[in-house]
């Protein structure tokens, strides 16, 4: 089958690839352009780890056809860190041990920075609504939740 | 999970779209439906027809008191208010609850209704509105009320050479009262019972219940719900005949919840 020629930006880097017009956006991420980070969970939009924004808006990449993107703006889980300096969410989830196999951690994070983009002063009730769709099957969420608060309040005193 | 190989169209006008629709091809609007269909090998596709990029396929124009909702607006959409005024607070409401943000970002109005899922919420709530389905066929514009779309279980009234256009709702006066329960433990799970009233002032009040096994039951005149839910919900639910205790249960709740909510 002929492949398809997309041209599009992911983490802020004009790329180019080649994909069956079948591919999800996931899919070429981790096996062709080598961006592991996303995970695959389900492939049908229920768990979250495959997150990653398109034209800044949150997204499930298994849920998107890689043909589509050919112009927009993609960031994933390895653009949110700038150099060595880990985003303040990937600093707090570090030191409130808000992990343990990591497998969620992309996802959720990329969620938990979305959320903050458009809400910075979250309840704990929005957080937990607005991570829902991220399923974790070992922390018991109560940490994520409390360094996605934490992180918050730090954003809103370092502004 | 990888789908089942398919080639990708991307039509830029609206007879381009009819002319893939007619050689077979299966139209994706947010494909937060087709995906996963997709990716469990459940649709098999042989070509997939970008809708996303027609002209007017997303967002909301007003023509007096009619407001029409493309079909390709998201749920996202309609959740940031996109839609003016009372019916707009109402629409907002009802999206905030379909899953999640990445599936709301994506999802679409018209896919949805389009999909015809029981469980949806969508298909729950527009045949208690006053409006009309406008589908689009080879010979032009056709506008099924939106009580008469959802025909069954993944089943609409449009036919096989038809997309779903746009959705046209009449604006709806401040006081008007409306009422939205459904039943998940989670979001994003699929409803087991979903019910909507809606009671505007001089017109005679409309009610749904959804998440059956079946096409959602419209009830044209509800006042006799708004007036004694518990009764009038055991009564309906009763007329359903419906095998599993626990649904007729949940079915009966969520019509008396709505209805509360409406008075
Ligand atoms: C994890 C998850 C949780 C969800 N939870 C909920 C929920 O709580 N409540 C809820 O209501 N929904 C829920 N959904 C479904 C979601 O709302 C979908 O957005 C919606 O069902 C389909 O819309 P879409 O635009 O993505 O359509 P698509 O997936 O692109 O298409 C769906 C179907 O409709 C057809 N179609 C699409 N557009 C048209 C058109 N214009 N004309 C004719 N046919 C068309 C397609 O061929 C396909 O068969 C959930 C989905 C996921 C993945
Ligand atoms: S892999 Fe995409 S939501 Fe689970
Ligand atoms: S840390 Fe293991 S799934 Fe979340």
């Amino acid at each position: 089958m002929a492949k398809l020629h997309v041209t599009t930006t992911i983490n802020g880097e004009p790329t180019e690839f080649l994909c069956d017009p079948s591919q999800s956006m996931l899919d070429v991420l981790r096996n062709s352009l080598g961006l592991t980070g996303s995970k695959e969970g389900c492939g049908t939009g229920d768990c979250g780890s495959c997150s990653i924004t398109l034209d800044g808006r949150l997204t499930c990449s298994c849920l998107v056809l890689a043909a589509e993107v050919g112009g927009h703006e993609i960031t994933t889980i390895e653009g949110m860190a700038q150099g060595d300096e880990l985003h303040p969410l990937q600093q707090k989830f570090l030191e409130m041990a808000a992990l343990q196999c990591g497998i969620c951690t992309p996802g959720v994070l990329m969620a938990a920075r979305s959320l903050l983009e458009k809400n910075p002063e979250p309840t704990e009730t929005e957080v937990r609504f607005w991570l829902a769709g991220n399923l974790c099957r070992c922390t018991g969420y109560d940490k994520i939740v409390r360094a996605v608060l934490e992180t918050a309040a730090e954003m809103r005193s370092a502004a | 999970m990888k789908p089942a190989p398919f080639t990708y169209a991307r039509p830029a006008d609206w007879p381009a779209a009819l002319a893939l629709l007619a050689e077979g091809a299966r139209p994706v609007a947010g494909g937060q439906s087709l995906g996963p269909m997709l990716n469990l090998r459940l649709a098999l596709p042989e070509r997939v027809a970008d809708l996303r990029h027609l002209p007017g396929y997303a967002g909301v124009s007003m023509q007096g008191e009619t407001v029409r909702i493309g079909a390709g607006t998201t749920h996202a959409a309609i959740e940031d208010g996109v839609v003016p005024g009372r019916l707009g607070e109402i629409l907002a409401g009802v999206a905030r609850r379909i899953a999640y943000r990445p599936v709301r970002n994506r999802g679409t109005i018209g896919g949805s209704f389009a999909h015809a899922d029981p469980a949806a919420d969508w298909c729950a709530v527009l045949p208690a509105l006053p409006g009309h389905a406008i589908a689009l066929g080879p010979e032009g514009e056709r506008r099924i009320p939106l009580a008469e779309f959802v025909l069954g279980v993944f089943e609409t009234a449009l036919r096989g050479d038809e997309l779903l256009r746009a959705i046209e709702l009449s604006a709806l006066p401040p006081a008007t009262h409306f009422g939205h329960w459904k039943f998940c433990r989670k979001p994003g799970e699929f409803s087991k019972a979903t019910a909507c009233v809606l009671a505007t002032p001089g017109a005679a009040p409309t009610a749904v219940l959804a998440a059956l096994d079946a096409a959602p039951l419209v009830i044209a005149d509800a006042s006799a719900l708004l007036a004694d839910p518990t009764a009038e919900a055991a009564r309906l639910v009763a007329t359903l005949a419906l095998e599993d205790p626990w649904r007729a249960a949940l079915a009966r709740t969520a019509l008396r919840h709505a209805a509360e909510a409406a008075r």
